[in-house]
């Protein structure tokens, strides 16, 4: 399948899957359960809000999702007692298989996840989007109940709701564009396929999930989008158009840090493919600079980027999964 | 839940466990306060939130789901006895613009954004209605006639629900307005009152000689005076309220527009009317010393009424109110119900939740008195439902 045939079929938009009920009617014929997966460090403002919406639009009006789960990295504001007071199952991540230890990092919590939620699907979704709305889970689950070929789906947005010409241009974030998308247009140029390939929502087919390494921080997306391309073709990966997403800006220094991490996992994963030769060791040190008046002063960062084993090599995973 | 009730007092002893059975319908009701607090909903401009509505309410299976001519969301929970109606109305319209973030946030004990209780409460109350009656097992004998008006607010003079009451067929034995904020209130009477407008305009010409007299906010400003000079007994309760005021553009630029809005209201009708005819002669005798073009509009009016505070419609609120624990706050209202009783339906108007910052951008409701609102309000349908609150023949 060409690239562009790849985008042609396997792009799509939230509205092609409004009708809940056929969607639920479908799920429940193929037997499966969906487990959606909140990660979270300090999202008081937001976490309310997306626990609400979604146990009431997707579990008790159209029971879509099986359970909710809030997997928290050790919030230090009222962000676990609140997913509670709504309803949310809230696990805080170093209580999850403790004997592997506490990682830093967003892919931490997605990767315990993988072991303590249930469904045959899990869908991530970011704890601080403001406009949040039930799209958010059915546009990206929908794919992978029409679809038994799709097994990855993403999700990307920027679709304005008025534009006077004909073309606009539309992408991901300022990372996407300047770090992700040209690493992929030199090294994985069928991923270029992908409108926004960090966006923190997507929906997985456990078996993807369970067989893939996880690094714990911010490469988690860009290696799984590697590792699912490499295992499963193009034709397993899709995406949907969620429309807008209203989130905290970051500030530009952050993106550094997050451009460093990605860059590690990138590297890391394309010598292990061998589709870049063997690395000399990579610095775990970002320098940024910070200035006092006129005076300029260097900043160091540690960010390793360490990974956690594909969750299926674990033997109380398999124990708890049944797995021999 | 058994829904075949002999006496005000059977519904009395359901109510303490009440508000507990209603925290199983939180995410309901907090999903649909959300999504529809999200949509804006200017008076004027309540088509998108009215569409959720009805579309929540065909979800819900209701019969005769439709808007009207007047942008009026309608839906009907059928009773057992099809010749019987109560209505229940929530205002669909905000003050906020659609400019405004609509965005809501959701904490552990408020929920906070513009409207939240004013009224997307309410709204969001008629939404989940449906899922409340279902999951407690209700079958009202009457139909339940669920209402979103428009165009209440301002200058919408309730032109919504005076559309429908002039063009709907159905008798009604009762009705009830349903508001946001706050918990315990309890309208059952309307003052008079009218909302004027005066406009101000002079000729736009700069004339350095007479900088300071030819300005519009001056010639207003004179109105004023004159308005404040209007007696105002205190007997029957009167009062002018001056609500806001514009004019002008900049420090150095000679205003030559200016408006004023006010709210005159009072207890009696004749004591308005007198109010607003001085202020006709006030506007007319300011004109020409100013040179100044004035323009004073009626945009909203109402006459006052109400039923008596021994109605049993009232005497039961006040029951139902003293046994959930909650305070009475007696006020006449200008709202929905003021049109309700002005056309002989009893009626009143409840609170659902304890609210603050009321019309600024973070209003706050609290989450947990609202299962206390929710358990007045069915005891109320309960005990019209039953026919208790019937003036006795």
């Amino acid at each position: 399948m060409s690239l562009n045939d790849w985008i042609k079929n396997n792009t799509m938009h939230h509205s092609q899957f409004w009708d809940l009920k056929k969607l639920v009617e479908e799920k429940e014929k193929q037997n499966l359960k969906i487990s959606l997966c909140l990660p979270t460090l300090n999202e008081e403002k937001t976490i309310g809000k997306e626990i609400v919406m979604f146990k009431s639009e997707l579990m008790d009006r159209y029971p879509l999702l099986d359970e909710i789960a809030v997997i928290d990295s050790g919030s230090t504001d009222a962000t676990r007692e609140i997913s509670a007071n709504f309803g949310a199952d809230v696990h805080l991540s170093s209580d999850i298989l403790p004997q592997y230890g506490e990682k830093k990092g967003k892919g931490e919590n997605l990767w315990k996840a993988v072991y303590e939620l249930n469904g045959d699907v899990i869908v991530y979704v970011d704890a601080d989007i403001k406009n949040i709305h039930p799209r958010f889970v059915y546009g990206l689950v929908a794919p992978l109940i029409y679809r038994p070929e799709v097994h990855y789906v993403k999700a990307f947005y920027d679709r304005p709701l008025a534009f006077s010409q004909g073309v606009r241009p539309s992408g991901g974030g300022r990372v996407t564009e300047i770090l992700t998308r040209p690493l992929f247009s030199l090294f994985f140029p069928e991923l270029t396929g992908l409108v926004q390939p960090l966006s923190g929502e997507y929906a997985v087919r456990r078996e993807v999930l369970e067989s893939i390494p996880f690094p714990i921080g911010y490469g988690v997306e860009t290696s799984h989008l590697i590792d699912v391309y490499e295992k499963w073709g193009m034709e397993a990966i899709a995406q949907v158009d969620l429309d807008q997403r209203v989130h905290r800006n970051q500030e530009t220094r952050d993106l550094g840090k997050m451009a460093f991490g990605i860059l590690r996992a990138f590297l890391f994963r394309a010598e292990e493919l061998g589709v870049i030769g063997e690395l000399p060791e990579l610095s775990t040190v970002l320098k940024q600079f910070q200035a006092h008046d006129e005076e300029f002063e260097q900043v160091s960062h540690t960010i390793v980027e360490e990974e956690r084993p594909p969750m299926i090599e674990l033997p109380e995973y398999r124990e708890k999964f049944g797995i021999k | 839940m058994e829904t075949k009730i002999g006496s005000i007092d059977e519904i009395l002893e359901l109510l303490p466990t009440l508000p507990d059975k209603l925290t199983g319908i939180q995410e309901t009701l907090l999903a649909n306060l959300i999504m529809l607090s999200e949509i804006p909903s200017p008076t004027f401009e309540e088509e998108a939130r009215v569409k959720l509505l009805l579309q929540r309410m065909l979800e819900s299976e209701l019969d005769k789901i439709s808007t009207d001519e007047a942008g009026n969301g309608v839906g009907i929970i059928p009773g057992k006895d099809p010749s019987r109606n109560i209505l229940l109305v929530a205002h669909a319209d905000s003050v906020y613009s659609e400019k405004v973030d609509h965005a809501i946030s959701v904490l552990a004990e408020e929920i906070v954004g513009p409207g939240v209780a004013d009224n997307s409460l309410g709204m969001a109350v008629l939404a989940t209605l449906p899922n409340i009656l279902k999951m407690l097992g209700i079958q009202l004998n009457a139909n339940l006639v669920l209402l979103s008006s428009t165009k209440g607010l301002g200058r919408g003079n309730l032109d919504g629900l005076r559309f429908f009451m002039d063009n709907n067929k159905i008798p009604f034995e009762a009705g009830i307005c349903i508001e946001g904020e706050k918990l315990g209130r309890l309208s059952y009477t309307a003052e008079g009152m009218f909302r004027g407008y005066i406009t101000c305009r002079i000729p736009e010409e700069l004339d350095w000689q007479r900088a300071g007299q030819n300005s519009a906010i001056i010639a207003l400003n004179e109105v004023i005076n004159r308005i404040l000079e209007i007696p105002i007994p205190k007997r029957p309760r009167t009062s002018i309220v001056l609500g806001a005021i514009r004019g002008g553009k900049s420090y150095n630029v000679m205003a030559t527009h200016s408006s004023l809005r006010f709210e005159v209201r009072s207890q009696d009708a004749g004591m308005v009317q007198t109010i607003r005819e001085r202020i006709e002669d006030i506007i007319a005798d300011a004109s020409s010393p100013n040179n100044a073009e004035f323009d004073f509009q009626i945009v909203s009016s109402r006459e006052p009424g109400g039923i008596d505070i021994s109605h049993p419609l009232v005497k039961n609120c006040r029951l139902v109110m003293e046994k959930l624990g909650v305070q009475p706050t007696i006020r006449p209202s200008m709202s929905e119900v003021s049109e309700l009783i002005a056309r002989g339906l009893p009626a009143v108007t409840l609170g659902i939740t304890e609210a603050s910052n009321l019309h600024d951008l973070n209003e706050t409701i609290r989450i947990k008195p609202i299962y206390t609102g929710l358990a007045q309000l069915l005891a109320m349908l309960l005990a019209i439902d039953g026919g208790f609150c019937n003036e006795p023949e």
